[in-house]
């Protein structure tokens, strides 16, 4: 083959790069830096971490690589727990998200076409809000006599105030709160695309409205469920402000653990230890996830 | 003509019989007080321009639409009220409506699943599927691998596999090419009859109404406006819309000026002349009436004729189609009619040219006389 006639089309080149110029500068980059602390020992010094590569006295250049950091992650069961925490808090926030988002999106998706701009937006409006105002109400309402006690209180359900600031529930609240319009929106996508038709058929041949869900709507979301999903437990994994606000002393989650290293502690190679840990386990869902999708393609 | 319908069912309960039924959407009639019986073994059609209300009384039937009023019943139980679901319907639906996710094999048997039928028999019956509409070889596929046309005929065998008691098919041909359509028409007129299921059709197409059905229903404006044989529908049309809604005619209007034992006499300004058509119903002397003639009924006269049911006038167009040519002729009342004549001969002497002055004639059982 001579490369003769082939123009190389630059616009399509550059298309096609700019994902990974993108990613390659805002993402791996940065990654190689904290990669690059979480090997360095700490010190009392700006910055608070020595160099991986030193010239000692005698001239020679050397490369320092210290995985102490690592090694201590695994060792001390505070930061396993940390991270196993973590992961049961972004796991159980991502089902009562579902649980709650779903019916939401669903009743989006199916109202009068005339409804649903008005109806996402009262899910988006929020946002318009800072977070951390919208979390800081979460405490007048959540406190002993706040607006929830009150209530309940006034109802005749309870008696007393029932302590739910400063304890999980209060931080899945929080949590689901926050994320909820993350799994809304990519459900209602998927939903609000579904042939109306498909569930006409499977009525025609004998499902109840409830096997219907069950055996069409809820398959056919399954490609918004996992982009909802991914979209909440990611950033619940590395949350902090909301358990540090929400949560007690004893909510411990590895986002939290990182702002101690980082600001109270200034050890930042730890810090950037757990970063790196904290990445490599979510990428593992992710890619496990792509390679399943894949071969469903290839399936089909 | 004291015509009565031959319908073979006639003497037989209905197995679905549709009293007065509306359907309003807001303030529009979709369907208006329609009545109407459908005998076992049928193949039934609605037929109808787009928004005659055939669909919205096809959904009705399988259960997707209420009636703003009105009845439903299938072998003489009222399941105006049963959901889709516990219907003894299936329907065909005319975007197939398959299921992406599973494979051909499983879109068939997913009805029998609902049913509760043992593995064994759902195997067997879903082979017998994929065999009576010749996609055995296809069953491990997804939908979006399959062509429209296979796709057309995996949402038949969905909807078959159940046996249903009636099977309803919107637009079941729609979406083919015209080659395909015509072939899977006799397809699916063969598959109605070996398994005896009766088959009620949406369509707007009156060539494939009249080629499938035992019996045409036409809809107008959410009303009835004809039901009967596609051969009755054709010969004997009860209203102008019916009349140019199947195939083109010519249509004369006139005033009755007598009535006799078989016929009644309508001289007509637009024919130019009398006109003679078979008709045994008592009509008032002097009533406006329209008569309605197929453009094949014409006959071509050698000369003048001063009999009834004569017309004559200069051709100006001809259209060859190659089975036969149409011609268009100007009367000398101004009026444009149309007569065919086969092309016996496959290079004949043209026998009729542009601008020739033609006398043109008909029997009098061969019109109709339309009152409406």
């Amino acid at each position: 083959m001579s490369g003769l006639g082939t123009k190389v089309n630059w616009g399509r080149v550059g298309i096609a790069t700019f994902p990974w110029f993108w990613l390659g500068l805002f993402f791996v980059l940065p990654f190689i830096f904290v990669l690059k602390i979480s090997l360095a020992e700490p010190q009392l010094a700006q910055p608070p971490y020595m160099d991986l590569i030193r010239e000692f006295e005698d001239g020679f250049m050397t490369l320092v690589i210290n995985f102490g950091n690592y090694r201590l992650l695994l060792e001390d069961s505070l930061y396993i727990n940390a991270l196993l925490g973590s992961i049961k808090v972004a796991a159980i926030s991502t089902l009562l998200a579902i649980l709650v988002g779903y019916p939401v999106a669903l009743g989006i998706a199916r109202a009068p076409a005339h409804w649903r701009l008005p109806l996402l937006m009262l899910i988006i409006l929020p946002f318009w809000t800072s977070f951390l105002i919208r979390v800081y109400a979460w405490i007048g309402i959540l406190k002993n006599n706040g607006l929830l006690n009150q209530f309940l209180m006034w109802t005749g359900l309870i008696d007393t105030p029932i302590d739910i600031l400063y304890t999980p529930t209060a931080v899945y609240i929080g949590i689901v709160y926050s994320y909820l319009p993350f799994i809304v929106l990519p459900l209602y996508a998927t939903l609000v695309r579904l042939d109306h038709s498909l569930l006409e058929a499977a009525a025609d041949l004998g499902c109840s409205p409830i096997k219907q869900f069950l055996l069409i709507t809820l398959p056919l979301s399954v490609p918004g469920l996992i982009a909802g999903s991914m979209l909440v437990f990611i950033p619940v994994m590395g949350e902090f402000v909301i358990p540090d606000l929400l949560g007690g002393p004893n909510t411990l989650m590895i986002g939290k653990l990182m702002w101690t290293e980082f600001f109270a502690n200034k050890d930042w190679p730890l810090a950037s230890a757990l970063a790196a840990v904290l990445l490599v386990v979510l990428i593992i869902p992710f890619v496990v996830l792509r390679h399943m999708e894949q071969r469903s393609e290839e399936v089909e | 003509m004291t015509y009565t319908a031959p319908n073979p069912f006639v003497d037989e309960e209905p197995i679905v019989r549709i009293e007065g039924v509306t359907k309003t959407f807001g303030s529009t009639y979709a369907v208006d007080d329609v009545s109407l019986q459908i005998f076992r073994g049928e193949f039934f059609s609605l037929l109808g321009s787009s928004g005659c209300g055939k669909t919205t009384l096809l959904r009705m039937l399988a259960g997707f639409e209420a009636p703003t009023a009105g009845r439903i019943y299938i072998d003489g139980k009222d399941i105006t009220d049963v959901p889709p679901y516990r219907r003894p319907i299936n329907m065909m639906f005319q975007s197939y409506a398959l299921f992406p996710h599973m494979s051909v094999v499983d879109n068939i048997a997913f009805g029998l699943k609902q049913e509760g039928m043992p593995k064994e028999s759902i195997k067997e019956r879903v082979e017998e599927m994929l065999d009576l509409v010749q996609i055995s070889a296809l069953g491990g596929r997804k939908p979006h691998q399959l062509s429209g046309g296979q796709r057309q005929r995996v949402a038949l065998a969905r909807s078959l596999a159940k046996h249903p008691r009636i099977l309803l098919l919107d637009e079941p041909l729609g979406a083919l090419d015209k080659k395909l359509r015509e072939r899977t028409q006799f397809e699916l007129v063969n598959i109605q009859e070996r398994l005896g299921i009766t088959f009620i059709v949406v369509t707007h197409d009156q060539e494939e109404a009249m080629t499938m059905s035992s019996r045409v229903a036409l809809m107008r404006e959410g009303r009835i406006e004809q039901i009967d044989t596609p051969r009755m529908i054709y010969e004997f049309p009860r209203s102008r819309y019916a009349a140019s809604f199947f195939g083109s005619i010519n249509l004369f209007a006139g005033v009755v000026e007598s009535q006799d034992e078989e016929c009644i006499n309508i001289h007509s300004e637009e024919a130019g002349g009398m006109l003679r058509v078979n008709y045994s119903h008592p009509i008032a002397i002097g009533s406006d009436v329209t008569v309605a003639v197929r453009p094949e009924k014409l006959r071509l006269l050698t000369e003048a004729s001063d009999q009834p049911n004569t017309i004559e006038g200069v051709i100006e167009e001809i259209a060859y189609l190659g089975d036969v040519s149409i011609y268009h002729v100007d009367l000398v009342s101004g009026k444009r009619i149309q007569f065919t004549q086969p092309n016996t001969q496959a290079l004949a002497e043209q026998p009729l040219d542009w601008g020739q002055r033609v006398t043109l004639s008909w029997q009098s059982q061969a019109a109709g006389v339309l009152t409406e």
